[in-house]
């Protein structure tokens, strides 16, 4: 395997809405902040890779339009997938391994204020049992707590305490939309907001981006004092249709885990991109991570989450702590889909 | 009386109610609902035009003027200079399209003239209709002038500009435009 790195991190401060500004506007300063970080041009970079999805924006393409933003003159290699920017740096990792690529910029956004995200969500779902119904993402999420809640996986008491804890690790991250010093019992008295899920259980409704330079071999030593090097990184699926899951667990994330070797050492902090509060609590056990083990200091999820660009800044996250001498070892994790369907983990490593 | 209330049979036409036939095909109508946002270039473009003024936007690298005017410079990826810059409403013709095929939801009567129109000082064509003129006399280089609304009717809109018109100067020399062909 080629050893590749994430030398450079930038996001936007994120909001529940950029109204008045265009996707390339509030996109702009991001890649040009991640260039200069990593102290590359343009002209150095031999790849760029996207993630986020046209439904957000409501018109076709608009992911081509955006690309005014980075400027994409003379001509480049480029390339997006209509998911998680997350997987956008996969793509970015698997093109260098190949050989073919030494730097890639990876970047994801998500504006999702121009539309009803609960509505647009529904959208990803399987077309022909399902979509008609237009069960949205919140009502999907809450029935998995459901499950999760009459089973005894977790308690509504664990769940608020993973939205006290986000929300004040969160004051320690600038970029973060969702911050206070609420106890779990303050979060409990609130009314339901979809039974059994209070708000504190959900994401907030996010307009973000975020950008990534990722590096091959000598060159990302060259760049940086301490890369943040990919060990091993993996995805997988979970079948589309919800009935046949179990939602109480993620197959697909303990494969992934298990595929890119996080037991294989010790694991100092992990940056889970979970959703929803019971959520989690799901990757925890999915991921076979301790108490000893940091989650989400940056917030996570619950503390920002722009659509398609959340998973994506779980890596930045990560990288940024680990090149700061802050961590050793890592998980960064991405999801996809209603209830976790698709995971992707990776382990990342200083020297 | 009975409490139990039964269902009424389920009766579905013959062809269905028989599995070899297969459904060939499902209607699930969705919609979903957005609000636009052009952008604050964008934007102050369009009010200007609402005040019967076009406007620009330079990009310091490659000193390119954009009309609608951005805020990044596509070619560059830098974020063009912030000063505004009032365009006059006359430019060259440096392609054209006549259309003589009827189409449905069409606005106009066949033949019309689609244009892209070089605005002096910009370097970015634009889209627009060519009006008051001879369809075989419309040729590149041909030099045009806006036509607008009256007072009355102007908005946030390119329909702000009724169409564009020659306005009987000779043809610009061809080093003029040649940049945007």
């Amino acid at each position: 395997m080629r050893d590749v790195a994430i030398i450079a991190f930038a996001q936007t401060k994120h909001r529940r809405s950029y109204e008045g500004t265009s996707e390339v506007e509030f996109l702009a300063p991001v890649l040009q902040e991640v260039q200069a970080k990593a102290g590359l041009e343009k002209k150095d970079i031999d790849f760029v890779c996207s993630g986020s999805s046209d439904y957000l924006a409501g018109q076709a393409f608009s992911f081509v339009v955006t690309l005014d933003a980075y400027g994409p003159w003379p001509p480049i290699t480029e390339s997006h997938v209509d998911m998680d920017g997350a997987w956008a740096l996969y793509e970015a990792w698997v093109k260098m391994q190949t050989g073919k690529i030494d730097t890639a910029l990876i970047y994801a956004y998500g504006k999702s204020s121009p539309g009803s995200i609960r509505r647009v969500l529904t959208r990803q779902l399987e077309p022909y049992y399902t979509q008609p119904l237009w069960p949205d993402s919140v009502a999907l999420a809450a029935l998995q707590a459901r499950v999760g809640l009459d089973a005894g996986t977790w308690t509504e008491e664990q769940m608020a305490e993973v939205a006290a804890t986000s929300r004040r690790n969160a004051k320690g991250n600038p970029f973060a939309q969702v911050v206070d010093d609420a106890e779990p019992a303050t979060l409990l008295s609130k009314d339901y907001f979809v039974d059994p899920l209070r708000v504190h259980d959900c994401p907030p409704i996010t307009d973000g981006a975020a950008a990534v330079i990722m590096v091959a071999g000598d060159k990302a030593k060259e760049l940086t004092d301490r890369p943040a090097w990919i060990r091993g990184i993996d995805h997988r699926i979970d079948p589309a249709a919800l009935g046949v899951r179990d939602l109480t667990v993620s197959p697909s994330a303990q494969l992934a885990a298990e595929k890119a070797g996080v037991a294989d050492g010790n694991v100092d902090v992990a940056e889970l991109h979970a959703p929803f509060t019971h959520q989690e609590i799901i990757l925890r056990n999915a991921l076979g991570l301790g108490d000893g083990v940091d989650v989400n200091p940056s917030g996570g999820a619950l503390a920002a989450n722009p659509v398609m660009t959340a998973g994506l800044i779980r890596f930045g996250e990560l990288a940024d702590r680990i090149s700061r001498g802050e961590a050793d070892r890592g998980v960064a994790h991405a999801t996809s889909g209603a209830c976790l369907q698709q995971n992707l983990v990776a382990v990342l490593e200083g020297e | 009386m009975s409490d139990v209330v039964t269902a009424p049979p389920l009766t579905l036409p013959d062809r269905l109610s028989s599995i070899d036939e297969p459904v060939k095909s499902i209607r699930t109508p969705a919609a979903v609902r957005y609000t636009y946002s052009p952008g604050q270039a964008p934007s102050e473009f369009l009010y200007k035009v609402a005040q019967k003024q076009l406007t620009g936007r330079k990009c310091p690298q490659c000193t390119k003027v954009y009309i609608p005017p951005r805020e990044t410079c596509p070619t560059c990826g830098v974020t063009t200079l912030p000063d505004i810059i009032d365009l006059p409403d006359v430019g060259t013709v440096t392609s054209f399209c006549v259309v003589n095929v009827q189409f449905y939801g069409q606005a106009m009567e066949v033949p019309y003239v689609g244009a892209l129109i070089l605005i002096d000082g910009s370097d970015i064509p634009l889209m627009h209709l060519l009006q008051e003129v001879d369809v075989e006399t419309v040729h590149m280089g041909m030099r045009v002038e806006a036509v607008w609304v009256d007072e009355g009717d102007m908005g946030p809109t390119l329909e702000s500009i009724k169409y564009f018109r020659p306005n009987g100067e000779p043809d610009a020399d061809w080093n003029s435009y040649k940049d945007n062909v």
